[in-house]
């Protein structure tokens, strides 16, 4: 952002929504989603494995005590839930969880801070929230759909998948087919649509009341009543809502990982 | 500029429907959230050694209520600030 030119309140914000984008339409890429969700991964599972490599049997030092905490806490939370062999699910819980406490800290950042930085490599948009693009939650969420169809083929059998399917919940009279088909269809569609809204809707949300309590301070330098009562009331409002915005990013990580393992549970249940 | 009333109609609408998006789902939001945390409280009040797993499980149950309002206030802040209703007038 050139220091002559002055923005209106509203292309600030649109100029912080949007996303670096290569290509056009259909195949348009969000650069900067893609870069900070893949170095956020690398970054978070390299130092697990990292502590993992170098965790010692006796008194355990403060990375590894962390990691053992978290590992712990994910492990109690899906061998509560999930009755199979967990050695694939709690891995992924443990990803999902780390991963998306991850994304979502970047919304911590100072707002203005990534698009300097941006700015110093000649970039005009830079977002570093990937969750906040619906992008990378539906991506998630899919994933996520495709992990419940596995364990669902796994326990029932592609045979006993299709069959309850037509037959769950109502009956096997072949009238109620296509109503307990269509329930189904619904159960099993809105299952990653509503994990992908939930964490994109906080998310998104998140950003653009930070970006509303930038606006207030944006008029500090000249200096009237208003401005300075606004530049104040920035500092104030704005740490209010980080504060509470910690809260949230870890609820909505913690929610998407028990989801994961719930609509997982709930897939090798017979009936 | 001959569209601009027509423009102004839209936005004074989409402004009436920002305004109902976001008050109907807090008022959905905060009694969801009354509710449970009086169940909560009264949990809690019979029987308190449970009260650590209750309380994880009431978090887990405040991001599940608020998922809906949250989702609300994100479309609501999109069509605030891009308008795709307006798109129709270039």
């Amino acid at each position: 952002m050139a220091a002559e030119e002055t923005l209106s309140s509203t292309e600030y914000i649109t100029h912080h929504l949007t996303h670096l984008t290569v290509g056009h339409g259909f195949w348009s890429f969000h650069v900067d989603t893609l870069f900070m969700s893949t170095l956020l991964g690398l970054l978070t599972l390299g130092l697990i494995y990292s502590v993992s490599r170098t965790s010692t049997a006796g008194v355990p030092g403060k990375g590894q005590a962390f990691v053992e905490l978290v590992v712990e806490f994910i492990d109690t939370s899906v061998k509560e839930v999930f009755h199979l062999d967990r050695s694939f699910l709690a891995p992924l819980a443990l990803t999902i969880f780390m991963w998306v406490f991850m994304m979502n800290a970047m919304d911590l950042l100072p707002l203005d801070l990534p698009g300097k930085i941006a700015g110093l490599f000649g970039l005009g948009h830079w977002r570093v929230v990937p969750t906040a693009d619906a992008n990378t939650t539906f991506a998630m969420s899919l994933t996520v759909l495709g992990v419940v169809l596995f364990y669902s083929f796994k326990a029932k059998g592609a045979g006993g998948f299709i069959h309850e399917l037509f037959t769950a919940p109502f009956g096997a009279n072949p009238v109620l087919w296509i109503p307990n088909f269509v329930l189904n269809l619904v159960e099993l569609l809105s299952k990653p649509v509503s994990l992908a809204m939930r964490l994109f809707g906080n998310m998104y949300a998140g950003e653009l009341v930070f970006m509303l309590i930038a606006l207030l301070g944006a008029g500090f330098f000249h200096l009237t009543v208003g401005s300075t009562v606004g530049f104040f009331g920035q500092i104030a409002m704005g740490a209010a809502w980080a504060i509470f915005h910690i809260l949230i990013i870890t609820l909505q990580a913690y929610i998407f990982m028990v989801l994961t393992v719930v609509y997982s549970a709930m897939a090798t249940e017979h009936h | 500029m001959e569209h601009l009333p027509l423009i102004a109609q839209v936005q004074a609408y989409t402004a009436i429907a920002l305004g109902l998006i976001i008050g109907l789902g807090a008022i959905g939001a905060c009694i969801g959230i009354g509710i449970m945390g009086s169940k909560f409280l009264e949990s809690a009040a019979r029987q308190p050694e449970l009260i650590p797993t209750l309380q994880g499980r009431m978090f887990l149950l405040a991001g599940l209520i608020d998922a809906a309002f949250l989702i609300g206030v994100a479309l609501a802040m999109f069509f605030a600030f891009a308008n795709p209703l307006l798109a129709k007038f270039g």
